[in-house]
């Protein structure tokens, strides 16, 4: 089927492709542990495991996004494939909200933590900083923006995935190859 | 003529009696007092302040070896910020607040050790277990106002706070640390 495509278009980097993969296994991994944990009622030590786990991956995602974006800003991305205008600007878009998502998700997260009195500490052994002092107030405000934010991110992952599947079976245009290792 | 001095008579005695039993205990202002227990939960410090506590002390900077001092908290005040585990460390793994609602502690000696310094030994009572504690306190005075501040070191397991799968001290550790700090005055 693959043969299908004519010819196949400039690619992402190694880097880059190593990036993307990983960072996808590791948000989903966060977002799974996350349903799965707050769905445990009352407290067990399963939960706060869960709960301190979750924050570490989170933090990880945070770095990597920055790390992301820095590469890309260095490297560059290939040049977009022959495709309907309306396409290219819904990628363009859907991609830079991507990226705000991979930094807000976790921000979020992370400010929700602070704001609930439980610093986030790296592995259980590296403190990261404190930027907000515990507030009960604001406490409730950031969780509803971290699930807000995560379950865009799980819409517009969605719509990603199909896209990519679009452009791989029906318009077989190689822009999913791209990215495959 | 000799009711009233039989009277003047009684009520020296009485006043020297009650002198010589206690150094007049001090008022505790507990709005401005804290008393909080300081933990790791997997490697995060937390510190969950216990809200409702009465203090009783007897002191006199000039002889600080008659110092007395008592405490109890009302273990139900405990807050850990979210109303959902306040709930669950009252329940009968942790706390058992519904058989044990306080805990106490008791001074059996004090001892002045240098100015401002006291090292104070007594029974601490959590959970209906009973363990010899000492620890030293710091007083200083901010005006009129007496402060008291010292950190007990304590381990949780030693009163079973934290039973069955919460015995795990690789989720909450063993080592708790209770914090004070009470301001009183005169």
């Amino acid at each position: 089927m693959n043969n299908d495509v004519l010819e196949t278009p400039p690619r992402y980097g190694l880097t880059a492709i190593l990036l993307h993969w990983f960072m996808a296994l590791l948000i989903g991994a966060t977002f799974a542990l996350g349903v799965v944990m707050v769905d445990i009622p009352g407290l067990t030590p399963t939960k706060l495991r869960y709960f301190s786990w979750h924050k570490w991956l989170g933090v990880t995602v945070l770095a990597l996004a920055a790390l992301r974006l820095l590469w890309r800003w260095w490297r560059g991305v290939p040049p977009a494939v022959d495709m309907p205008r309306w396409q290219q600007q819904a990628s363009v878009i859907g991609h830079a909200l991507l990226y705000v998502l991979m930094f807000g998700v976790p921000l979020s997260g992370y400010f929700y933590s602070l704001a609930a009195g439980v610093p986030v500490v790296y592995f259980g052994v590296w403190p990261l900083p404190v930027l907000i002092e515990a507030d009960p107030a604001l406490k409730p405000a950031l969780k509803e923006l971290h699930i807000a934010l995560v379950y865009s991110m799980l819409g517009i992952v969605i719509v990603h995935l199909l896209a990519a599947l679009k452009h791989h079976f029906i318009d077989r245009d190689g822009v999913l190859k791209r990215m495959l290792p | 003529m000799k009711t009233s001095n039989l009277f003047k008579v009684l009520m020296f005695l009485t006043l020297m009696s009650s002198e010589a039993a206690w150094a007049t205990p001090l008022k505790i202002d507990t709005a401005k007092s804290t008393v909080s227990a300081v933990f790791k939960q997997i490697g995060v410090g937390v510190e969950s302040r216990f809200l409702k506590f009465g203090a009783q002390i007897d002191f006199d900077a000039a002889s600080p070896d008659a110092s007395k001092a008592s405490v109890d908290i009302d273990i139900a005040s405990f807050d850990l910020g979210d109303p959902d585990y306040n709930r669950e460390v009252l329940k009968k793994e942790w706390f058992n607040a519904a058989q044990f609602p306080k805990a106490s502690f008791v001074s059996t000696k004090i001892r002045g050790n240098g100015p401002g310094k006291l090292e104070v030994s007594g029974k601490l009572t959590i959970k209906g277990k009973t363990s010899d504690v000492s620890f030293p306190m710091t007083v200083k005075k901010e005006g009129a106002v007496q402060v008291f501040e010292g950190n007990l070191p304590i381990r949780r397991l030693t009163f079973n706070i934290g039973e069955g799968e919460w015995k795990d001290t690789s989720v909450v550790a063993d080592e708790v640390v209770i914090r004070f700090r009470v301001l009183a005055k005169p």
